[in-house]
Parts: structure tokens; C-alpha cells; sequence
């Protein structure tokens, strides 16, 4: 991938995030009062269609953003070689959209 | 202990080892950091080295890092910068040093040639001037970053060159932008591209320190973001060819 | 000595570089701990009984500051890059203190919210 390609996957990710990020921070604010237990979070995201298809697309577009980042912070504040990097960043996205997704079916799930 | 009228001058001396070397030298009225330069080459420490041209800030020349922020020490009054009567004064950063005050500029100047920052013209001696139109975007984009002299200011500022040996720059980028801009050039699209490949306008991270310093006023950072709208929306398929 | 970091837009850049290097930090920690829903809801309900403790709630707290900031610094890089600027100068530097002070305030309804 060439960091063109990067560079844009970047950016389009967070327009992706933007608007969701700020969707989660009310649901935080929301969610936190009164204390957090699963039947409470449950009550939400059992069986939600709206609320998997949100979550997924949260996960995706972290998965992008957060790795390519990551990779930018790396190649400039430590000497580890460029290969290492590309290779550990990509890694690290199919991590994050592993372990996302499979949290998504965790709270979504039945 | 400084007098009142004294500066405490630390200038280095060496190359990429060396250290900084202590000189005093009078406090005067009107006194910029190049005049104490050229007072201590001429009456302390005749093999100094140093460079400098116009004097009156107009060639970039005598560009040095003063008090740790680079500058056109002919346009830096030192009463500006003096703290306390106290002067520490070295090469640009981000460029190999040949000699005490003066430093390699040969990568900045690569650079600039790499991101496409040579001029090829469409038009012979016979062709009527080219038709540029001076309030269209595009020139008034250029004209924003058209008055450049490549002191090498910007590029000493920036941190992403210190972390990223590959990175072309503010200086080249800017200049990029200006072609790109450019209705008469030849190779806008191939100085794009050059200015959006690795290494290029993606890895600019708008840490502003290059518009913070520029003694022109020039905003590389809005160049390059100027370049970086280019490249998303080709990327997206949406930008006129 | 160095001095050309001390502006406003530096800070914006290192503020948003390193709260983005403690939410991917933090992300799949946060991804590992719903995870545990598949277990059970007793299970969780165990898990997430750690965020009553003062000291979580505390870290709970960094981290919204953390994707608050991360969040208005980005928009600010966008805005920055795809919209046209006002005067080239101008690098959208006012709104630097303004998105870090929401980005506090918001941190102060979560913790009301939370204690």
C-alpha cells in the first residue's frame, strides 16, 4: 500500500468516526449515571439491529484508523525498520477488527 | 556575571562534534544577531565560519538557529531575543554541519528538485505570453506561496524532517503546490504526484512550525493541505484531471 | 535548547498524537472486556463491577478526556485539510483551546454522572 493510499484511508476513516465517536460519548455520559451492569447495557443492545450495524461500522473504521496512525508514531519516535512497522501495523488492524467484531456479537448476541 | 552592556554570546564551533565556545561582546542600541556574528569573526575569532549576503533580509543567507528557534539573525534584533543579555547561536537544524555556523543545504535543495519543483514550460519565444488569469483559485493559490527564497527556515523547524530523513519538506512541498498551481507548467500532474508518493504531503502532520517561523509569512502547512485535498479526492475519483 | 516547538498548534499536534496512542492502547483492553459477555451475563456483570472502583472511574475518566481531545483535534486537521482557510496564516489555531476545554467539559459530566 503505498502511504498515498494510507494517507486517504486515514482521513476517510475519521469522517467515519467523527460523527460516531460523538454518538458513543453521549451514550457513555448516558450509560454512566446510575451505575454499569450488563443487564443495563443488555436491555440496549440485545437483538439491536441498529446497534450492531453501528458498533460494526465503529469497529471497521477503527481497525483502519488507529493501525495507520500507530504506524506513523513508530516510524518517527522509535528505530524500529519500516518493514517491522507495516507488517506489525497490519497485524494490529486485524487484531483490532477481530477482537471488535467478536465484542459486537458478545453484547449483541444472545 | 554579564555587565549591562555586555552580551554573553554561546556560538558553536566544530562540525557534527564541536561545542558551543563562549565570547562577549558590547551591548549596542541597534544591534541584530548578525552584526554580534561578524563582530566576533572580525575582532575575536577570525576563523569563524558563517554565511551570510544582502544583510538586509532579503536573500535568507545568514539563517541560524538563535536561542533555539531559527531564524534571519540580519532581521533579529538581538534585544528581541536576548535573554538576559544571553545569546546561544547554531547552524539550521536538519542539515549536516560543514563548519561551526554553516551547514550542508544539498538535501534541501534535492529535495526540492524531487518533489517536482522544476519548471517546464509549454510556450516558445514565438508564442504570445501565456494568458494567466490573476484572480482564478488556482493562481491565488500560488501567489500565496509563490515569494519562497529557500532559506531553509521551514525545513529547519520542522520536526517531522528530524524523525522522517525522507520526507521532503515544507520548502519542497510549498514550491510543488506553486507548479501544480501553475496554469503554464507543463508536468503539474507529474509534480503532484511526486508531492503526494511516500515521503511527500501525507506524512505532514500540521504541526505548524514552518508557518510559526517563516520570515516571508508563507503557510507551507496550507500548501500541503492544499495537496492533501488533491489527493483524497483523486483518490475518490472526484477531482477535475 | 529548544524553542521552535513553543506555539499553540505544536501542542495541538502532540496532544492529539498521544491521545491516540493511549485510546489504541486502551482499545483492545475495552474489546477483551465486552468480550467477556460471551461468558455469560454473570460473568460480565463480575468484569464490569471493576468500574465501580474510584481508581477505574478514574482511568474511565482520562479516557473520555482522551478520545474528547483526540476527537476535536482530528476535526480540527480535517476542517484543516479539506476546507478552504480563511487566510493562509491562519491555521485554525483558535480553536485548539476551545476543543480541549469541551473536551474537559465533557470529562466533567462523566464525572458527575459517575460518582
Amino acid at each position: 500500500m503505498s502511504e498515498r493510499q494510507l494517507f486517504a484511508l486515514q482521513r476517510i476513516s475519521a469522517l467515519v468516526l467523527g460523527p460516531l465517536v460523538i454518538i458513543h460519548l453521549a451514550l457513555i455520559l448516558y450509560a454512566v449515571r446510575d451505575g454499569l451492569t450488563a443487564a443495563e447495557i443488555f436491555s440496549r443492545t440485545r437483538g439491536s439491529l441498529i446497534w450492531t450495524a453501528f458498533y460494526s461500522v465503529f469497529v471497521i473504521a477503527a481497525a483502519i484508523h488507529a493501525p495507520i496512525g500507530l504506524r506513523n508514531v513508530l516510524s518517527e519516535w522509535t528505530p524500529l525498520p519500516r518493514r517491522a512497522i507495516d507488517w506489525s501495523m497490519a497485524a494490529f488492524a486485524i487484531l483490532l477488527a477481530a477482537l471488535g467484531l467478536r465484542a459486537v456479537i458478545a453484547v449483541v448476541g444472545g | 556575571m554579564a555587565e549591562i552592556n555586555e552580551l554573553i554570546v554561546n556560538i558553536w564551533r566544530g562540525q557534527e562534534k564541536g561545542r558551543l565556545v563562549e565570547y562577549r561582546v558590547p551591548a549596542r542600541p541597534n544591534q541584530t544577531v548578525l552584526d554580534v556574528v561578524t563582530e566576533v569573526q572580525r575582532r575575536y575569532e577570525p576563523s569563524l565560519a558563517y554565511r551570510f549576503a544582502c544583510r538586509v533580509g532579503v536573500c535568507g543567507s545568514c539563517a541560524m538557529t538563535v536561542n533555539g528557534a531559527p531564524r534571519w539573525t540580519c532581521r533579529t534584533h538581538v534585544r528581541k531575543v536576548a535573554a538576559g543579555n544571553r545569546l546561544t547561536i547554531e547552524p539550521l537544524r536538519n542539515m549536516p554541519r560543514i563548519k561551526d555556523l554553516a551547514c550542508d543545504m544539498s538535501t534541501f535543495f534535492g529535495k526540492w528538485q524531487k518533489a517536482g519543483g522544476r519548471f517546464e514550460g509549454t510556450l516558445t519565444r514565438n508564442d504570445p505570453p501565456a494568458a494567466v488569469d490573476p484572480v482564478s483559485a488556482e493562481r491565488r493559490a500560488a501567489n500565496a506561496a509563490i515569494e519562497c527564497i529557500n532559506c531553509a527556515v521551514c525545513y529547519s523547524a520542522c520536526d517531522v524532517v528530524t524523525a522522517r530523513p525522507d520526507y521532503l519538506g515544507p520548502a519542497a512541498l510549498n514550491r510543488a503546490w506553486t507548479l501544480v498551481n501553475d496554469v503554464r507548467h507543463a508536468a503539474r500532474r507529474e509534480t503532484f504526484d511526486r508531492a503526494a508518493a511516500d515521503g511527500g504531503c501525507g506524512a505532514c502532520h500540521t504541526m505548524g512550525s514552518c508557518v510559526q517561523h517563516c520570515p516571508v509569512g508563507i503557510s507551507p502547512t496550507a500548501s500541503i493541505a492544499g495537496l492533501k485535498r488533491m489527493s483524497l479526492l483523486r483518490f475518490l475519483g472526484r477531482a477535475p484531471e | 535548547m529548544v524553542r521552535h516547538r513553543h506555539h499553540r498548534a505544536y501542542w495541538a499536534f502532540l496532544g492529539h498524537r498521544l491521545s491516540g496512542i493511549a485510546l489504541a492502547i486502551f482499545l483492545p483492553l475495552h474489546f477483551l472486556t465486552l468480550g467477556l459477555a460471551l461468558e455469560g451475563a454473570a460473568t460480565f456483570d463480575a468484569a464490569i463491577s471493576y468500574a465501580d472502583l474510584p481508581l477505574v472511574k478514574l482511568a474511565e475518566w482520562g479516557l473520555v478526556i482522551l478520545l474528547g481531545i483526540h476527537l476535536f483535534f482530528g476535526v480540527r486537521l480535517l476542517v484543516l485539510e479539506f476546507l478552504p482557510w480563511p487566510d493562509p496564516a491562519s491555521a485554525r489555531t483558535g480553536w485548539i483551546l476551545p476543543g480541549a476545554a469541551v473536551a474537559f467539559l465533557i470529562g466533567v459530566v462523566f464525572l458527575v454522572g459517575a460518582f
